[in-house]
């Protein structure tokens, strides 16, 4: 019986401990499925969209031309990430570290696109907060939500880029790394379909 | 190659240094800001039983209005204070909020986090071979998120204007104008905060039941051999993660329409003479957005109640589960259809009829494999040895209460029937039998049948029969009854309906028997709370394996460890489901059993399986590696 009770403590400490590296595997699969639930909550926006734009006495508006540059823009950090991504598995530091810090960049500079784009909206008279006009609140919160995951990727991004400034072997740090790539990729993913999508059903 | 390997080879290259955690575990690292499945399975447990007893209680307080509208019941007034007018009546704004909190609490509190909650983490690792969940922290994290969100609504309770009072469904323009109601103000927020934070206590849940199911079996334990509970916890999470963030971005489109003067939902609306500034809105966009969510989650609710019952019904039968793979389809069909389904809430909420009738195809085809359930339940019962233990009871009267809930889904499944029976009793009465009792059954039959597993203790029987017989009675005394109420045209949530002849007088009396039934009912749980909390500590000590099952969790110590298994995990050789198998010596195979050790009862094609893994060394799996 104690004997039993020393095994099983053993046991509680060697599952701890060995956790790092069983969830390796796991963790990627909840980033999916954490993405899955992203797209839902996009899924229902889109078709609120259409619901609502289909009952009528809809406001069509122009899309400004600054959301083509922020689209641009997510492309061109999506490629950065991924020369990261590879770069991490050849485990050049220096360039994982640059090529992060690029993403980085991009992404704060697709973020302050998006911004200016609010300010087009407005000066076309779109508010978000308009009694009258639901097309126009439609699309700050659609490119909002967007945003805000946008802005959860970058959280991450930094903590990419404080672990391979930490570790020695970035190798080691690859399912971190590779997570990461996902997840913007997929916001990316997700921007361009938006982006056509709003494009598509002014 | 499973991930068990893995784990043990890890084992013995870190043999050496693990001398700093877990010897001195606290009381707080133990039973609060745990990371074991168990405790957090437990924990959900716990909170969920407090819940339904708020929930209860509510339900009796406006049962009492409702069945005794004349009655004198300042003696509340201790309690519930200013909602009790000066003339010993109920507040009628509080017989709203009364009303929307327990349709809130029950569906979400109770039977989803209580239920899901306690189950998934209970069970998920133990039944599939895991030493816990993929991500303990998560796990730690989906229970006091759901701990924060209970907070919030149960504040909620107590503030001056009252809770949220729109109903569990939270329509607009009552929940999106602050000025509607005295519960559309604070309460409403607090409410909208409070499920923002369960939707991430349940995403988070779900995505690791989901994790840990995909990924952390042990040998040998394939898809189709895991237990019915798993698949059942298994398609739930799935259902969650799939319309969650839905409610989620309906109840953020309704939060600006609230604060931030968008009209996603609101137009033409005239407070007092005057019309408000929105235009456009749409109330119905709303109802679809909510519903997309609404009808998988009473899905959500009921599926795990019917995992439970799979195991539970099969296990005290003594008879293998009829129809495994039509089990699994089942499940799998109602989960995908209840994503198409939803716009029968809304039959009369001035939707393209034509769109209606497709919908209502839609509705009633999923009477297909919710049938096929039934039927395996009762084909399995059939001709058992059956063994009427309290958690068997609870099952069979799940089996009971989801035929007669279920046939009355049909009636409301057909739109032009459903013109005279929307928002009546006739509704409640459907969803209370369907839903309501058949997952509370669900859940009792789990935690009677667990129970052993979970405190080592058995928990006493003719005190669960008591218990069985009293709330089986009790329910369908109080819900049957309510058809033809609703039949007659009954209104759901109305204060009072007294200034109508004939429902003062011919059915005052139907209502009055409603409640007096409704209080027997909640007396008598209890009798299950007191055997349950002195089991805890006072019950006879469980044996291995008390019900003689065949699943891994009775393969654990009786009080496992958090790691649960003190060697290595145990391979899986076969489905759980041999029970009564002909030729076997007992009268359960549990599935550590290989097939090469039970020659005289395998088929040919077993004999085959057995030989193979004689081939691939079937002791040599673990202890090699130890
Ligand atoms: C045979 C299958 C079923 C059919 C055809 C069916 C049909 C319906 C319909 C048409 C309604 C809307 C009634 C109205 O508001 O006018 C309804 C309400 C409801 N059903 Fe079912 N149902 C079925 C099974 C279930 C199951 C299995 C559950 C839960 C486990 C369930 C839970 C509910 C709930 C909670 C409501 C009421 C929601 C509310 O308005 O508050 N139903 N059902
Ligand atoms: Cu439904």
């Amino acid at each position: 019986m104690e004997k039993e009770r020393e095994n099983m403590e053993e046991q509680l400490k060697i599952t701890r401990e060995s956790k790092g590296i069983l969830n390796m595997h796991p963790q990627k699969f909840a980033m999916w499925l954490f993405m899955l639930t992203v797209l839902m909550i996009f899924a229902a926006y889109t078709s609120a969209y259409i619901v609502r734009k289909g009952q009528g006495s809809w406001i069509p508006f122009d899309l400004p031309v600054t959301f083509l540059y922020s689209t641009g823009i997510i492309v061109l950090s999506s490629i950065f990430m991924q020369i990261g991504y590879f770069e991490a598995k050849k485990n050049n530091k220096g360039k994982v570290i640059l090529f992060t810090v690029l993403t980085l960049l991009s992404g704060i500079a697709f973020l302050v696109m998006q911004f200016k784009g609010y300010g087009r909206l407005v000066d076309m008279n779109l508010y978000f907060s308009d009694p009258n006009n639901v097309s126009g609140s439609f699309i700050y919160v659609i490119t909002g939500v967007h945003a805000a995951h946008l802005i959860s990727a970058l959280v991450f991004l930094i903590i990419v880029l404080i672990t391979a400034f930490k570790v020695e072997n970035i190798k080691d740090k690859l399912v971190r790394m590779e997570i990461c790539t996902t997840y913007w990729h997929f916001l990316g993913g997700l921007w361009i379909y938006l982006y056509l999508f709003l494009q598509l059903n002014q | 190659m499973s991930e068990i390997k893995t784990q043990n080879v890890h084992i013995d290259s870190h043999e050496e240094h693990h001398d700093d955690h877990a010897h001195h575990e606290t009381f707080i690292s133990k039973y609060i800001f745990t990371t074991d499945h168990k405790m957090i399975g437990k924990q959900f447990l716990m909170t969920g039983i407090f819940w339904a007893l708020i929930g209860g209680a509510l339900s009796l307080i406006f049962r009492i209005q409702l069945g005794f509208p004349e009655a004198d019941i300042s003696w509340m007034r201790p309690m519930l204070g200013e909602w009790i007018t000066p003339e010993g009546r109920l507040d009628p704004e509080f017989y709203l909020a009364l009303v929307t909190m327990h349709g809130t609490i029950m569906v979400f509190f109770v039977l989803t986090a209580g239920l899901s909650g306690t189950f998934s983490n209970f069970l998920i690792p133990l039944q599939i071979g895991a030493r816990d969940m993929a991500s303990g922290f998560m796990n730690m994290l989906s229970y006091w998120f759901f701990f924060a969100s209970s907070v919030v609504m149960f504040s909620s309770l107590f503030i001056e204007t009252g809770p949220a009072a729109g109903g569990w469904v939270v329509y607009p323009p009552l929940s999106a104008l602050e000025q509607a109601i005295p519960g559309s103000g604070l309460g409403m927020t607090m409410w909208l905060v409070a499920m923002a934070l369960f939707i991430v206590s349940t995403l988070l849940g779900g995505i690791n039941y989901i994790t840990t199911v995909i990924n952390l079996r042990t040998e040998g334990m394939s898809f189709s051999r895991l237990p019915l509970t798993i698949w059942a916890f298994f398609i739930t999470a799935v259902i969650g993660l799939l319309s969650f963030p839905v409610l989620f971005a309906a109840a953020l489109l309704l939060i600006f329409d609230r604060s931030f003067g968008t009209a996603f939902y609101l137009s033409d609306i005239y407070i007092g003479g005057e019309a408000l500034p929105q235009q456009g809105g749409s109330p119905v966009l709303y109802q679809h957005l909510f519903w997309f969510l609404g009808h998988p989650e009473v899905y959500i609710v009921i599926m795990p109640a019917f995992g439970i019952t799979s195991e539970v019904i099969s296990t005290n039968a003594r008879k293998p589960i009829f129809g495994y793979r039509a089990m699994v389809g089942s499940l799998l069909g109602i989960a995908f259809l209840s994503f198409i389904v939803w716009a029968h809430h809304m039959f009369v909420s001035g939707m393209d009829p034509f769109l209606g009738s497709v919908f209502m195809l839609l509705t009633l085809v999923i009477a297909v494999p919710s049938a096929v359930k039934v039927f395996n339940y009762l084909t399995t019962l059939w001709k058992g040895n059956i063994v009427f233990t309290p958690g068997m009871l609870f099952s069979i009267g799940l089996v009971s209460l989801f035929i007669s809930g279920g046939l009355t889904g049909i009636f409301l499944g057909n739109s032009a029937i459903d013109i005279q029976l929307h928002d009546t009793y006739f509704v409640v009465a459907h969803f209370h039998l369907v839903m309501g009792s058949a997952a509370f059954f669900g859940m009792m039959a789990g935690v009677y049948h667990w129970f052993p597993k979970m405190f080592g203790r058995m928990i006493n029987a003719k005190l669960g029969y008591v218990h069985f017989w009293l709330t089986f009675a009790g329910v369908y005394l109080v819900f049957f009854p309510m058809h033809y109420i609703g039949i007659a045209g009954f209104p759901r949530r109305y204060y009072t309906w007294s200034s109508f002849e004939t429902f003062s007088n011919i059915f005052q009396d139907l209502n009055a028997f409603v409640t007096i039934a409704a209080i027997i009912t909640f007396a008598a749980q209890f009798i299950f709370l007191f055997n349950f909390f002195y089991s805890i500590y006072r019950g006879r000590r469980a044996p291995q394996n008390p019900w003689h099952s065949n699943t891994l969790e009775w393969t654990t110590p009786i009080e496992p460890g958090h790691g649960n298994w003190p060697g290595a995990i145990p391979t899986v050789y076969r489905w759980p489901y041999d029970y009564s198998k002909p030729g076997a010596a007992d009268d359960y195979i549990p599935q550590t059993v290989p097939y090469s050790e039970t020659p005289e009862s395998n088929t040919d094609f077993e004999n085959e399986l057995a030989a193979l893994e004689k081939e691939s060394g079937v002791e040599e799996v673990d202890e090699t590696k130890e």
